[in-house]
């Protein structure tokens, strides 16, 4: 058996809130190279904010902190500097939010935009068309490219933004409840385009739908009150739990 | 190579943080600099007399000054004059202004609100100056010459604005179930306006009673055509009288009482601004 | 009380609205009608002659309408490079701190000042500086009435674009932070795009302020009745022309105030009208 080396890995990561309470405790786990990892738990539970630290996003706030160390291909991105991580690891948020001033086809190049990278005209357009196709969204949309990207229905919308993530070539894509706000329908176009995804990109997604992580997630976390219960093979963790915890959350009991 | 633009984005990024903290703490020089100005060169001319005297003649204050004495007399004339008209004008436009902010509130879907809507918010953007001429041809005129009752007329219609919308304001975002609570409990609209919706919305109004009144007491340009000025202290209300704000004027145009300006303005400006800070705290404290 | 009659006396306090409006109108109409129609309408707006020499009366706007809007724009200019600091210092900047909201108070406490106190300032503290820099020999003039303008506009741009700006949603701005933006460039390229339409028209109804405005400029503008020439010259605005010979003026003369006066009601009215209708729409988007 061959020993992958992590793209992404967890050592005794902490975030809090106040001096006084931990929103994650010492999670420590190690992420391998194109896999989708989900991160499950009840409401309040710590995914959310453990998977946005991976991008830093506690920086953008007063009060938080975050200890222990969280590694990106063997480096500490808590010592480096925000803006060249977010560029390493794209984000989807939980409401699709393309920006409402800017054409689909900007949409996808936001990135390069925002971080004053100047592409010519033809490596805009291979990209634009690159990412959509990605997203498989290239054949609803290429005839309207110009049209804003907020005319989009919302399945689309997110789409949109994994593709203006993607655009930048992240390692990592980070995940934040991506479909709660979509419907059922919308939620199974997303997750057929992960599973095409992981081929390219490593994802960490968490969600509250224990089907779509049994779905889609080779590996599974469970959190419960900021730690980290159980981490394995996603199907092992669903026919057999070791932690009770995880058993009394997966059979319904909890949360 | 990127590691240059990253630190290039990253000092450009510092420059806007400190270039807004920096312009945005000059906007503080000049409010500094007047209340300085102002306390600096008014304070010692305020005594017992200023507050109780009226302004003396342009030839008691040249004697004086050639005296070298201090400029004797006061802004009684203008401090009371100010009360008459603002008691006045008070007196109509809050009970006016407080029904039409009501009938906006209630009816805000209707066409004719929208047009009241509309009105209102040109009534608060004319300027003041405009509002003067419009009370001199609407009451100086037909009475033949300046009064009390003129000044408080424009005083009045530059009020007006003000408080049916911080009314309609307040009592739209009262919660629903207000009124609809008073309705179901058998009382009829007037009733549960005047006993439930009005005394819940009565911090909001009353603040915006008080930045109204302090919006218009430092009004000039309204009352030199309307009240006009007067050098004497006077009850009557059909006659010329004095404001506060006039007397600055009359002080600024006059070199012999060019001393006494200081002392009005620091009155003024103490009043306002207290006025606008008491507004401000009773509008937060009554938010929560 | 019954209901029916509670609603007539509603309908008639909001009458009273309509009327003074309809009455605002009907008055300014018919006293400047003798002006507009001894000089013509077109030829009262374009004329730049003002003498009031017996049988040989002439009155022209042009003159006060350059002064206005002069004096406005300037005032725009000179406002902007502060009041949207401010308005990104408390909206976006330091969003709910308290120290943003000591500068509300400091903007909030700027609005408060009556232009009487504005227009003394002006001319006891910022006219000496103006003559002692050597900018223009009198220190009064258009350049000066338009820099205490700026400050006195300043609080209606800041709160209102601040209001904008507080708006922007937080999805967008993380959405680009996500992306690897500076908050530098957040704000450039999100914030205001997207509080564009808002921001516009919050200047849009500091403009509509800063027309009217009468005793500063009055006291600061030097009063003389000819198109100025530089932004150091003197001059006189629609207001401040109004508010120097109002009280003298009889017949033509009057009647030619009166009119300028309609023109400045127009003014301003349209450009709130604008203002408000725009900030309608941005509010809803």
């Amino acid at each position: 058996m061959e020993s992958v080396k992590p793209i992404l890995e967890f050592k005794k990561t902490c975030v809090s809130y106040t001096k006084q309470t931990m929103a994650v405790k010492y999670v420590s786990a190690a992420i391998e190279r194109n896999t989708i990892t989900a991160i499950m738990g009840p409401s309040g539970c710590g995914k959310s904010t453990l998977l946005r630290a991976v991008n830093l996003m506690h920086n953008l706030y007063q009060n938080i902190r975050v200890d222990g160390e969280i590694l990106l291909n063997g480096e500490n991105i808590l010592s480096m500097e925000p803006i060249d991580v977010r560029r390493r690891v794209g984000m989807v948020f939980q409401r699709p939010a393309p920006f409402p001033t800017m054409s689909i086809y900007d949409n996808v190049l936001s990135g390069f935009e925002l971080n004053g990278i100047k592409l010519s005209k033809a490596e805009r357009d291979a990209t634009v068309e690159r990412c959509l196709r990605s997203v498989a969204l290239w054949d609803e949309v290429k005839d309207v490219l110009n049209k804003k990207g907020t005319f989009l229905s919302g399945g689309q919308q997110q789409r949109l933004c994994i593709a203006r993530a993607l655009a930048m070539k992240p390692d990592v894509l980070l995940m934040d409840e991506p479909t709660s706000a979509l419907d059922p329908i919308a939620t199974k176009h997303i997750e057929e385009l992960l599973l095409e995804l992981q081929k390219e990109v490593t994802i960490l997604i968490v969600t509250h739908n224990m089907g779509q992580a049994k779905r889609i997630s080779s590996k599974s976390m469970f959190m419960y009150l900021g730690e980290l219960v159980e981490y394995g093979d996603t199907e092992t963790m669903f026919t057999n739990p070791v932690d009770e915890r995880t058993k009394a959350y997966l059979t319904g009991k909890m949360g | 190579m990127t590691t240059f633009k990253i630190k290039n984005r990253l000092a450009k990024d510092k420059l806007m943080l400190w270039g807004v903290c920096i312009l945005a703490a000059l906007t503080a020089v000049p409010l500094l600099a007047i209340l300085g100005e102002v306390l600096l060169r008014g304070y010692d001319q305020l005594s017992w007399s200023f507050f109780t005297e009226p302004t003396p003649t342009a030839y008691k204050a040249m004697k004086a000054i050639e005296a070298g004495e201090r400029i004797p007399g006061g802004i009684a004339n203008g401090i009371i004059g100010t009360m008459i008209m603002l008691g006045m004008a008070v007196l109509v436009a809050v009970p006016v202004g407080i029904l039409c902010g009501a009938f906006l509130a209630e009816n805000s879907k209707k066409r004719f609100a929208q047009v009241v809507s509309y009105l209102t918010d040109l009534l608060q953007g004319t300027p003041s100056v405009i509002i003067g001429i419009i009370t001199y041809i609407w009451v100086v005129v037909p009475m033949k010459g300046y009064s009390a009752i003129a000044g408080s007329v424009a005083l009045c219609i530059m009020m007006l604005p003000l408080i049916i919308r911080s009314t309609e304001e307040t009592l739209k975002i009262l919660p629903a179930s207000l009124k609809e609570a008073g309705l179901a409990l058998g009382g009829n609209k007037a009733r549960v306006m005047l006993k439930v919706q009005l005394p819940a919305a009565f911090g909001g109004i009353f603040t915006g009673v008080l930045l109204a009144i302090s919006r218009v007491i430092g009004e000039t340009a309204p009352l030199m055509f309307t009240a006009l000025g007067c050098s004497l202290i006077r009850f009557s209300i059909d006659k010329p009288i004095s404001a506060v704000p006039l007397l600055i004027w009359e002080f600024f145009n006059d070199p012999n009482l060019q001393e006494l300006i200081w002392g009005a303005s620091l009155f003024l400006l103490l009043f306002v601004l207290t006025l606008n800070l008491t507004a401000k705290y009773l509008a937060k404290k009554w938010n929560q | 009380m019954n209901d029916k009659l509670y609603k007539v006396i509603l309908f008639i306090a909001a009458l009273i609205v309509p009327i003074v409006c309809g009455g605002v109108v009907y008055a300014l109409v018919t006293d400047a009608y003798d002006a507009f129609e001894h000089f013509g309408f077109f030829k009262f707006l374009t004329s730049s002659e003002w003498s009031y020499t017996e049988g040989a009366e002439q009155y022209g706007a042009l003159p006060f309408i350059t002064g206005t809007l002069t004096t406005t724009l300037l005032a725009l200019v000179f406002c902007i490079p502060f009041s949207l600091p401010v308005a990104l210092f408390v909206g976006e900047y330091f969003k709910g701190t308290r120290i943003a909201a000591v500068l509300s108070t400091v903007t909030d406490l700027l609005a408060g000042i009556p232009s009487i106190i504005y227009g003394l300032w002006g001319f006891y503290t910022l006219r000496p500086i103006i003559m002692a820099l050597n900018i223009s020999p009198q220190g009064s003039g258009i350049l000066t009435a338009s820099l205490v303008l700026a400050i006195m506009i300043i609080p209606y741009a800041a709160s209102l674009s601040a209001e904008f700006i507080k708006m922007v949603p937080n999805d967008l701005k993380e959405g680009a932070y996500s992306l690897g933006a500076t908050r530098a460039e957040v704000i450039g390229k999100v914030v205001f795009p997207v509080a564009g339409s808002g921001i516009f028209s919050s200047y849009v109804l500091a403009i509509g302020r800063a027309l009217g405005e009468t005793m500063t400029v009055t006291m600061l503008i030097g009063n003389t009745n000819n198109i100025p020439d530089s932004i150091t010259s003197t001059g006189n605005s629609m207001a401040s022309i109004i508010a120097n010979q109002f009280g003298e003026a009889d017949g033509l003369r009057l009647s030619s105030l009166i009119a300028i006066g309609l023109v400045l009601f127009l003014i301003t009215a349209a450009i709130n009208m604008v203002g408000k209708i725009m900030i309608k729409r941005a509010r809803i988007s």
